[in-house]
């Protein structure tokens, strides 16, 4: 592979990643526990929508054969979408939401850190904002995950088994292949293992604060990143394309 | 707007400190005259209280309805752009509900309370939200007209002799005026797109026009509030006169998107310079506003859902905090 089908290859995963958890973020809307979430949420859905549209447009550019960021949204199927798996995971309670969005944005935050000094200047300018955003999120995420782990029985509970239920996917973010390894070595991307040492350190330590126990589940083997997804995906976008594909000459 | 002087409450809380005489009630009246803001220490007439309340109330329960029928089409919004437009706008609304739901707390009365009042039924908002969205160009319709609609209305509120609400209210209208206009923009390019679009905006025209109309309430003669919320300046226009305004101004617009008012006594009237319009259907208002229109309990139902289902994350919250508040103390 050469490294710029490599480059566009991981810009395209970047933005299907964002846009994916920015679609299930905004499956939320009008559903939260309080009006404060509600805004809160609708905020972080707005940043994963903005990240996605600024990846896509960058591939777009990278491409170069005229296509806009619709096109990858909309008019692709499945198995070109390359996200990992763990961001398209349903909603289910807000304990879900919250430890879906954790567990993920402590490891983004770190593939958008080192992002942010890759030599490719488009995707560093676009990280160097996300990362923020996302330093933003992660303050609201983790102040969730101790109040729910260390609050009633029923919220440790709760969140205990969103743990069970999510850790699986987790392995997926530090399994690269050799997109992650070209943009590593002819761009300074992200090195996965060395994220993943950081991450188990940090995710330890915050659910040991948040007085619940690290699950004992083996991560499953996944491949998001090549397009094989769970079932939950394809009806994720058969909602959010179909009113672009039923009316393919439109411009809205 | 979504204000509509819908209520039937009618009970006072009693309140011992708030002697009415009169010299108190003209003082009052005399600071209203003149212009001045009041504020939230300040004495104030129990029914001016409770008619700010109620209308307050109503708004910020309106903003948090009205986030559902717009929130119905942000999954398969068919744009990026539209997509993120869309979800800012259902935000703001958030947002709106937040400041609204703050002003009238200014006056003695909790959130929990009125969002109570407005789980149980007692509490009423904004007709409009009961209609449904079919298909995309509603969401240009309901920016368009409701939005358009609610500015008509609100404008004027930001003179509101209440202090809180009319700096609420400031803050709203900046952000309603967006609101309208991409609404407008979503209506202009639809009504210059394909067939099928054209037919989608005209479909939704011919479903929201009217319901728009009755936004701005019952007709002057039916319209039991007004005299005194007039006196108070609370309200500055009355109902009719307001709906005359937003068919004046949205008349042109729909001329201007070549799409067809739906109503065959629409006519231009020379000599008074207005828009003369059909007859609304009175009859549909109140039954929408009775609770039977076509969305009203799936609204409800929603709402209902999201408090009970965050019932043990606000829970684990409070008892998080009493948890901490314990160990510093
Ligand atoms: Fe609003
Ligand atoms: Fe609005």
């Amino acid at each position: 592979m050469k490294p710029e089908d490599a480059l566009l290859a991981y810009t395209l995963r970047l933005g299907d990643t964002a846009l994916v958890l920015g679609q299930r973020l905004v499956e939320l809307v009008t559903h939260g526990p309080e009006l404060e979430e509600e805004l809160a949420n609708a905020n972080f859905a707005l940043d994963y929508i903005g990240q996605a549209r600024m990846f896509y447009s960058h591939a777009a550019a990278l491409e170069g054969a005229g296509r806009t960021e619709d096109d990858f949204a909309y008019l692709r199927d499945g198995q070109q979408f390359g996200n990992v798996l763990l961001v398209e995971q349903p909603n289910g309670d807000f304990g879900d939401t919250i430890v879906r969005q954790v567990l993920f944005e402590t490891f983004y935050i770190r593939q958008l850190d080192t992002l942010t000094r890759c030599s490719d200047p488009g995707l560093a300018g676009i990280a160097a904002r996300a990362v923020k955003e996302i330093r933003y999120h992660l303050r609201h995420g983790l102040q969730w995950l101790v109040r729910l782990g260390d609050g009633t029985g029923e919220s440790h509970a709760r969140v205990q088994a969103s743990l069970h239920r999510l850790w699986p996917y987790c392995g997926e973010l530090f399994a690269g292949d050799d997109v992650d390894e070209i943009v590593g070595t002819h761009y300074g991307g992200p090195d996965l293992s060395a994220i993943r040492e950081q991450w188990e350190h940090e995710v330890h330590a915050l659910l040991a604060e948040a007085t619940l126990e690290v699950p004992d589940e083996p991560w499953m083997n996944a491949a998001g990143r090549q397009g094989v997804h769970t079932e939950h995906f394809g009806y994720l976008i058969a909602e959010m394309q179909f009113l672009k594909r039923a009316y393919p000459e439109a411009t809205w | 707007m979504y204000t509509q002087g819908l209520d039937q409450q009618g009970k006072t809380e009693n309140r011992r400190d708030s002697l009415e005489t009169p010299e108190r009630l003209e003082a009052f009246q005399a600071r209203i005259d003149a212009e001045e803001k009041i504020e939230a220490k300040d004495w104030m007439p129990e029914a001016y209280r409770r008619t700010l309340i109620r209308q307050i109330s109503q708004h910020a329960h309106s903003e948090i309805i009205g986030m559902q029928p717009e929130g119905n089409w942000l999954t398969r919004a068919p744009s990026l752009k539209r997509k993120a437009i869309l979800l800012a706008k259902v935000q703001d609304e958030a947002g709106h509900g937040l400041y609204l739901y703050g002003a009238a707390e200014t006056l003695g009365i909790s959130r929990d309370r009125m969002v109570a009042d407005l789980l149980s039924g007692k509490a009423k908002y904004s007709s409009i939200f009961n209609y449904p969205t079919l298909n995309w160009a509603d969401i240009g319709a309901i920016g368009w007209l409701v939005d358009g609609a609610a500015i008509m209305n609100q404008i004027p509120l930001c003179r509101c002799s209440y202090g809180p609400y009319a700096r609420a209210m400031v803050r709203i209208c900046k952000e309603e005026s967006f609101h309208q206009r991409q609404g407008f923009e979503i209506m202009h390019v639809m009504a210059n797109g394909s067939e099928d679009q054209k037919a989608m905006a005209q479909d939704a025209l011919n479903r929201w026009w009217w319901p728009s109309l009755m936004m701005f309430g019952p007709s002057d003669k039916d319209s039991k509030h007004s005299a005194q919320s007039m006196a108070w300046k609370i309200k500055r226009f009355s109902n009719d006169e307001l709906r005359q305004k937003f068919v004046d101004v949205t008349v042109p617009q729909a001329d201007f998107l070549g799409l067809t008012v739906p109503d065959p006594d629409l006519r231009f009237d020379e000599t008074s310079g207005h828009y003369c319009y059909g007859e609304i259907d009175w009859q549909e208002f109140h039954d929408v506003i009775a609770g039977n229109g076509p969305c009203n309990r799936q609204r409800m139902e929603t709402r209902r859902r999201a408090q009970d289902d965050g019932a043990w994350v606000r829970e684990a919250a409070r008892a998080y905090a009493a948890k901490h508040a314990a160990k510093a103390a």
